[in-house]
């Protein structure tokens, strides 16, 4: 509940949106108070008194209050619903900032369909709550004390028969849905499940039929409907243990109040317009209650939901700019590793432990390892993905948590091991850290990695779209682009994390070539990490990596001479020749 | 939640549908022949409706004439019967209603759940030529929305809109019985009301449908934005994105804004023609009373008639627009129903004796489209126990061959045939259940590893699984998992990773024992240690089958008996990996080239 209560300081920011729905609402409780009013009045005073004026008066009085009464309702419901979705609109801003931001170690442990669910579906149960159900609340509040109040002032002895019902549908209400929670839950449930085999056989169709399974499928398909029609017959009796029992709870105070008060104006001492006035009243008691029991699950399901979106709200930043950090752009090379350990959180054994290492300016470092073994971490603490757990790292003998992390950032430039491709143009994606580079510095960089000439064969060009509903291109293309995005960058050091893995062969060594040349010119440090030894030759230096420590560095030449490992790993990838390398 | 009674707030959907239906009265006898199978049970729903409808139409009819002609008059005693009288009425109505839940929706349940099966079954049934058609995933998503759409309609509304007609139908009666004048006079309102409401939904389609495209557009941008978050910070883009997230965002906001002014304003009109047919019932009323054409109790009884009446009006409006958008998804739910199949077993067709495995393409055309030329005069012969790997550029015809073999489309022209029998011969079962396939994306189906791995099989005993699993190195990893082969995968389940999910599908592939089997290799990356293995169990299943492999590993290719090379339809190399090379052609070229970007 207290995550709905964040919710509700939200609304602080629409204010006056806030007042204007509430007073509306209130407003149209009025004028709905009002109305059997009239009736009372053109009945008794104008019919039964055959007083034609009274009743022309009354008629246009109606009209003029309906007329209130549908601006009241408009005013409350337009309003209610723009604070929802400005509700809506905060909450989503602030969790995808947050989720912009979290740390790779939050990233590391959430699961994207989860997230999604919260920024999306979490969200819209919050807005529901907001524009639908506070004010069905209020609402039902407001009509309640208002209606109540009158009829007590009316007619005091009809009005408390009259209110009985109130506790009494209140309590078949809470009966219903408190015995029933878990029942409609389980329909969720098998139909969600349902749906779910429904979807397997329409993404396994090939599956299903190579292995001429449709029988089975069939039969398990409808074995989960007909249970699923079993949990829906169960709620239809705890619907019609409830509901039928409400209404006639309804349908009976009504005729104790025609009969008594009935009996009360053949004794004189009730008009027939209060009669006629009274009951229509009536329809505004049960109505309330019924809303009040419709919003509980809501409000139940809302106060879950916000729990849930704040749970990323007040997730920790792990990795922020420290007081007085330094910006970075000055780069002279020397990159120390001083007994740096790194456990990933939630992990059990370290994946590095006490790695050290000084880079030359200008220094080719290729990094090696099995996967697994930690190579591709070491870099990843280089530019704070992740902080390390002991030990320091520096760049020109300033530690890397020490500087602004945009800085640091924007000057180390990454390719990553698994290429992502946005829905978009190919120039847009090139220009994915730079939104605003020219098409000129987009082909540049494109040439550098050799995939010039494949955009130029398109037939739309660097305008081709690709991603998810654009061209599909090869994994070894989408490195390409990939490599071409990082080159964009004002990168100062430079990380090529086996990023020319699904490239054939003579193409990987030809943009190999190119980026050792660009490495050594405009790069104060490179890094190169591989599995495989033929593409790290021409390195000036290896660091071997092995079960998260350095287990040897020196050029290709010394390790042969000097590490066992390094032999064993050499022959045994010598005798799998792998042109057409894939992993 | 589903709501048993419709809460009295308008939801902004109700007047505002999806897709306008064609109008189709067959659409509507179709499903009504649903119904037939109930045929027994639909009277006493239909009474149960019908006694349930009319005692809450009687109720006020009676009121409005206790009203007029016994607290009028000062008679007690009948005052004192007639609620004794209501009392009865109405415990009768409730009985009534409570039966009337319980049947109506039991038919409506397994209606509906007879509509799902005949989804699913016609599902089974289509050939795989179907859903490779691109708009086919589509149309399936928005098949399981429509059910619910549907359910909505029906489901939940249909006793409310039968109970709602004949108190309508009640009410207009006792109307114009009581006086055909004043009657008439309410009854003028009704089509105005109809009109409006018509002119709200055409009104509110057209807001919403801007609302459905710039949630569509955020909740694509979500979707990328957090599946690349290390892309953003790692590239510096994170403001950048948070922009143009907050653009799309407000974007929506606006738009659903603007759309709830139309559903905001609906409910009021409707509310002010409701009252000013009271204000004219009034004065028409009053003045017929004040003249004494009419008596104070009939102008009081019509004032209760004035109100019990729109509610229905509204609700029946509101569902004609609701029926629209379900009578569109049974529209396409029944074209999926009569989609063709147009590959079924040969009347014939006999079952496919046990197989050695020899399998010729003996002068094969075919097409996807009429006129298509993907495959052109193929022949191959592969014998018992060879391999094939099959090279060459994406949409050559590689998968292609494999379609055909498994018979998932029939050729064009010239004939597959499986130890010398034609596969239009044979039941599609008998084929397929001696053909072993494992795709490149592994797909696991929700429910335990065993079952999984059973999926070709499914009353294969644990010992058998395991030793499929064992051949495809998976039973060490699967030992390790929390209820070893019992533990449940999919959405709710555990998840495996990609090379995880290669080793259960091939052991799914080694549990059926097949004399032919066709892999596809996966291009994406697997750790090696999983590679590993995955080469290993693919290395032991190929043993001893006729195989064919659409192959990105060289050392796949190079094992293969024959390697067939294959460009725009047609087999331009064949032969062993040494003899391609040595030959210098296209092979040779692939093979320094091609053969590692293929996907």
């Amino acid at each position: 509940m207290n995550a709905l209560k964040r919710v509700i300081k939200i609304l602080r920011s629409y204010l006056w949106l806030a007042v204007g729905a509430t007073i509306s609402l209130l407003l149209l409780t009025g004028a709905n108070a009002l109305t059997p009013q009239l009736f009372r009045r053109g009945i008794d005073e104008g019919i039964a008194q055959k007083n034609l004026d009274v009743v022309l008066a009354t008629g246009a009085m109606m009209v003029g209050v309906a007329i209130a009464r549908g601006l009241f309702n408009f005013g409350q419901s337009y309003w209610a619903e723009s604070v929802s979705q400005g509700v809506a609109y905060t909450l989503r801003a602030q969790v995808f900032r947050k989720i912009e931001t979290l740390s790779f170690s939050y990233h590391d442990q959430a699961q994207t369909s989860q997230l999604l669910t919260r920024i999306t579906s979490d969200i819209e149960q919050i807005r529901t709550f907001v524009g639908t159900s506070l004010l069905q609340v209020v609402s039902a509040i407001a009509t309640l004390t208002t209606i109540a109040t009158i009829l007590l002032i009316m007619n005091w002895q009809l009005a408390l028969i009259s209110l009985t019902a109130i506790p009494l549908a209140g309590v078949l209400l809470y009966r219903f849905f408190g015995q029933n929670r878990p029942l409609f839950a389980q329909v969720q449930q098998k139909l969600g499940d349902l749906n779910e085999v429904l979807r397997e056989n329409l993404l396994g169709v090939r599956v299903v039929k190579a292995f001429a399974r449709e029988p089975v499928e069939l039969q398990r398909y409808t074995q989960m409907n007909s249970s699923l029609v079993s949990v829906y017959l169960k709620t239809l009796t705890a619907i019609r243990n409830t509901f039928p029992f409400i209404f006639l709870l309804s349908n009976l105070i009504t005729i104790t109040v025609i009969g008594y008060g009935g009996a009360q104006v053949i004794d004189n001492t009730f008009t027939l317009g209060e009669l006629v006035a009274f009951n229509a009243y009536l329809l505004f008691i049960v109505q309330p209650v019924l809303l009040i029991g419709f919003a509980a699950p809501v409000i139940a399901q809302a106060a879950a939901s916000a729990e849930r979106v704040y749970e990323i709200i007040d997730a920790p930043i792990e990795i922020i700019n420290r007081p007085n950090a330094a910006s970075f752009n000055r780069c002279g090379g020397r990159i120390t590793f001083e007994n740096v350990s790194f456990r990933y959180p939630g992990a059990t054994e370290p994946a590095l432990e006490n790695v050290s290492f000084e880079t030359k300016p200008h220094e080719l470092i290729a990094i090696l390892g099995m996967t697994g073994s930690g190579k591709s971490t070491v870099v990843n603490l280089l530019q704070r993905f992740y902080d390390v757990s002991e030990g320091a790292i520096r760049i020109d003998g300033r530690d890397v948590r020490d500087f602004e992390l945009e800085s640091l950032r924007s000057h180390i430039g990454i390719v990553f091991q698994e290429t992502t491709l946005f829905s978009g143009t190919i120039q847009e994606n090139i220009a994915y850290a730079k939104p605003n580079s020219s098409l000129a510095e987009v082909i540049a960089v494109a040439k550098t990695a050799h995939i010039h000439e494949f955009v130029e064969g398109l037939p739309a060009g660097y305008d081709t779209v690709v991603g998810e509903r654009g061209v599909g291109l090869s994994g070894g293309q989408k490195q390409r682009i990939a490599i071409a995005r990082t080159l964009l960058t004002d990168y100062k050091i430079l990380i090529l994390d086996d990023s020319t893995s699904a490239v054939d062969a003579q193409t990987a060594a030809q943009i190999q070539s190119d980026l050792d040349r660009i490495m050594r010119e405009r790069t104060c440090n490179a890094f190169v990490i591989a599995q495989r030894i033929s593409t790290i030759q021409s390195a000036d230096r290896i660091l071997l990596i092995h079960e998260g420590k350095l287990a040897a560095q020196g050029t290709h030449q010394e390790l042969m001479r000097t590490s066992v490992l390094y032999g064993a790993i050499l022959e045994s990838q010598m005798k799998q020749p792998a042109l057409a390398a894939v992993s | 939640m589903p709501a048993p009674v419709a809460p009295e707030h308008t939801d902004s959907e109700h007047i505002a549908p999806e897709p306008k239906a064609a109008k189709s009265p067959s659409t509507v006898k179709r499903f009504l022949a649903y119904l037939k199978p109930y045929r027994n049970d639909l009277p006493i729903a239909i009474g149960a409706v019908i006694i349930g409808a009319s005692t809450q139409a009687i109720g006020p009819f009676l009121i409005g004439w206790s009203i007029d002609n016994l607290i009028g008059p000062g008679n007690l005693t009948g005052l004192v019967q007639m609620i004794a009288a209501l009392a009865i009425i109405y415990t009768v109505g409730t009985l009534a209603i409570r039966v009337q839940i319980l049947r109506v929706g039991t038919i409506v349940q397994k209606v509906l759940a007879q509509l799902r099966q005949d989804i699913f079954n016609k599902i089974q049934s289509l050939s795989v030529g179907y859903f490779d058609r691109s708009e086919a995933g589509d149309l399936m998503s928005r098949l399981l929305n429509d059910v619910s759409v549907i359910n909505n309609a029906f489901g939940q509304s249909i006793p409310q809109i039968l109970g709602n007609t004949f108190s309508l139908i009640g009410i207009i009666i006792a109307m114009l019985l009581i006086n055909f004048q004043l009657g008439l006079l309410s009854n003028l309102v009704v089509p105005i009301m109809i009109i409006t409401t018509s002119i709200f939904s055409r009104w509110a389609r057209a807001r919403f449908r801007v609302t459905r495209q710039t949630i569509g557009e955020l909740s694509s941008l979500i979707e990328e934005d957090i599946s690349s978050v290390k892309e953003a910070q790692a590239f510096n883009r994170v403001d950048y994105n948070i922009e143009a997230f907050d653009a799309l965002n407000k974007a929506n906001r606006d738009a659903n804004v603007d759309a709830v002014v139309v559903t905001a304003a609906f409910l009021p009109s409707i509310d002010f023609l409701n009252t000013l047919a009271t204000a004219g019932v009034l004065a028409y009323g009053g003045y017929l009373a004040v003249t004494d054409a009419a008596t104070v109790g009939t102008v009081t009884a019509f004032l209760l008639y004035v109100q019990q009446f729109f509610r229905p009006i509204q609700i029946l409006s509101q569902f004609y627009t609701q029926a629209q958008s379900a009578i569109a998804g049974l529209e396409r739910i029944f074209s999926l129903l009569d989609e063709p199949e147009n590959l079924q077993d040969n009347p014939n067709a006999i079952e496919l004796p046990p197989i050695e495995g020899r399998v010729e393409f003996n002068h094969v055309t075919f097409g996807y489209v009429p006129g298509q030329k993907i495959l052109d005069g193929i022949d191959i012969c592969a014998q018992p126990g060879q391999m094939i790997a099959l090279v060459g550029p994406t949409g050559a015809g590689k998968s292609t061959i494999i379609n055909l073999i498994l018979r998932f489309y029939d050729v064009v022209g010239g004939s597959v045939n499986i130890d010398g029998i034609d596969v239009r011969d044979v039941t599609q079962a008998s084929l397929r259940r001696q053909i072993g396939f494992v795709l490149q994306d592994n797909i696991l189906f929700s429910g335990t590893v065993a079952e999984n791995i059973a999926f070709g099989r499914p009353d294969a005993e644990q010992a058998d699984i395991e030793a499929a699993a064992k051949v495809a190195n998976v039973h060490e990893f699967v030992t390790k998992l929390p209820q070893g082969y019992a533990t449940v995968l999919g959405e709710r389940g555990a998840s495996l990773s990609q090379g995880q999910r290669q080793l259960i599908s091939i052991a799914r592939a080694v549990l059926i024992d097949p004399r032919i089997l066709i892999l596809d290799e996966a291009t994406s990356s697997i750790d090696t240690q999983t590679e590993k293995l995955v080469q290993e169990a693919i290395a032991a299943i190929l043993k001893n089958r006729t195989s064919f492999v659409i192959a990105h590993r060289l050392s796949t290719v190079t094992q293969a008996d024959q390697v067939l090379v294959i460009q725009q339809g047609h087999i331009v190399e064949n032969g062993t990996h040494q003899q391609l090379i040595d030959q210098a052609g296209v092979y040779a070229k692939l093979y320094a080239l091609q053969l590692g970007e293929d996907d």
